[in-house]
């Protein structure tokens, strides 16, 4: 099966860099799956969990918020302005996150930015889902 | 004399304190422009990578307008000014707020045509007292400033110049060039000059189109410009006081040489001057 490298990066580091068969993301358009050998692309990326699997079922899966994907020949690159890998991720913290985002988008105060509660509310799910405690 | 004598070891033993710990302070900033540097290397692969793909954007799409590229007549001006939250670094903070203010009255005639956007404890005081019109601050970033930490300014003076509340935006900083010399500099950030970066030269497919990618990714570019200098501005401090305290250490080291050399001979002399007292008294004796 053939290989496509993958970069995960961020303004402050590398996050993930390796090989891997085929890369899931969501675009602004829908959901993304690139295949080795896919032709060039750029798209900007939702704030979701990016999926990475490398050999047979073995899966990474990255919560990415403010990033875009570009593809070429094969090598994808993810920059994103926050990417984390699920052993950095304080689970409680984003369950409290995701209850305050909801609770403020609940009370629709005219005077409340509900764009950034919601961005929140995602930044929170994307977490939560890559933690596996949804 | 005696008495002399013990206000110049009481000066040395004042002057070997100060000298412990401008010492300290020199070793750990080595320490960290070290790791400074090794933060400013970690950033350039996300700036690079957003710069090529603009660039090759830019370069496929001809006649292409967005407000970041576009020169307006300048009615009010922007500047980010970033300084250190603390002193002793030498001319670090003097430096670079001497170099603002300069271009500012050079420029401008009233407070109304531009606007200062401050980070650091220093740059913030300065402007604060001298009632400039700071519209954002951020003190009390720690060493190594995450991405989040500065969006407040950032992203908010991306904003206002998108908006066109502001017509151009400058980045003031200390450039880094070694530990020895930062060079303060004003820099144009926005609009954007031309963006020439190398293109791989391969056609790209953009979703949802090419305007709309780059509408996604200019902003974000110019975020990442002001945490780049940032993270150089961050090592520039480093650099300026481990070189300020390496200069203070030498200084005292040099002083308590001196005071040394003194404190002998206060002591010499007052041996003397008590040998000469006896001889004199048993020869009057005799």
């Amino acid at each position: 099966m053939s290989k496509m490298t993958v970069e995960v990066v961020t303004p402050e580091r590398v996050v993930y860099s390796g090989e891997a068969s085929m890369v899931i993301a969501r675009g602004v358009q829908g959901d993304l799956g690139i295949l080795p050998n896919h032709m060039p692309l750029v798209t900007p990326l939702k704030v979701a969990p990016v999926r990475i699997k490398t050999d047979g079922d073995q899966e990474t899966k990255i919560a990415v918020s403010g990033g875009f994907m570009e593809v070429h020949g094969e090598k994808v690159t993810i920059l994103a302005e926050t990417a984390e890998l699920p052993e950095d991720i304080d689970v409680d913290r984003a369950k409290r996150a995701k209850q305050r985002a909801e609770q403020r988008l609940n009370e629709r105060q005219p005077d409340l930015d509900q764009r950034r509660a919601e961005l929140a509310l995602q930044r929170a799910l994307a977490r939560l889902d890559i933690t596996n405690s949804l | 004399m005696a008495k002399g004598m013990r206000e110049i070891k009481r000066s040395i033993k004042s002057i070997k304190n100060t000298r412990q710990i401008t010492k300290a302070m020199k070793m750990v900033d080595a320490a960290k422009l070290r790791r400074a540097q090794e933060k400013a290397v970690a950033a350039r692969p996300y700036a690079d990578k957003i710069k090529e793909v603009i660039a090759s954007i830019a370069g496929g799409t001809n006649g292409f307008k967005h407000p970041m590229l576009e020169t307006r007549p300048v009615k009010k001006t922007g500047y980010i000014v970033i300084t250190s939250d603390r002193g002793l670094a030498g001319g670090y903070n003097g430096n670079i707020i001497r170099k603002v203010i300069q271009t500012i009255n050079e420029r401008h005639k009233s407070q109304d045509e531009y606007s200062i956007f401050v980070i650091g404890r220093k740059g913030r005081d300065y402007f604060r007292k001298r009632n400039y019109p700071v519209i954002e601050e951020i003190v009390g970033l720690p060493d190594s400033p995450s991405f989040s930490q500065i969006r407040k300014i950032s992203s908010e003076a991306v904003k206002l110049f998108a908006d066109g509340q502001l017509d151009e935006l400058y980045l003031c900083f200390n450039q880094f060039q070694s530990a020895l010399v930062q060079n303060p500099s004003v820099n144009r950030l926005l609009p954007l000059d031309q963006i020439e970066g190398e293109t791989s030269g391969v056609n790209y497919e953009y979703e949802p189109s090419a305007e709309e990618v780059l509408v996604d990714l200019l902003p974000k570019y110019a975020e990442t410009v002001i945490y780049s200098a940032l993270l150089e501005a961050k090592a520039s401090e480093h650099g300026a006081r481990m070189t300020a305290m390496g200069n203070a250490t030498d200084n005292a080291t040099e002083m308590i040489n001196k005071y040394t050399l003194f404190y002998n001979r206060a002591r010499q002399a007052a041996i003397t001057q008590e040998i000469s007292e006896i001889v004199a008294g048993a020869n009057a004796q005799a």
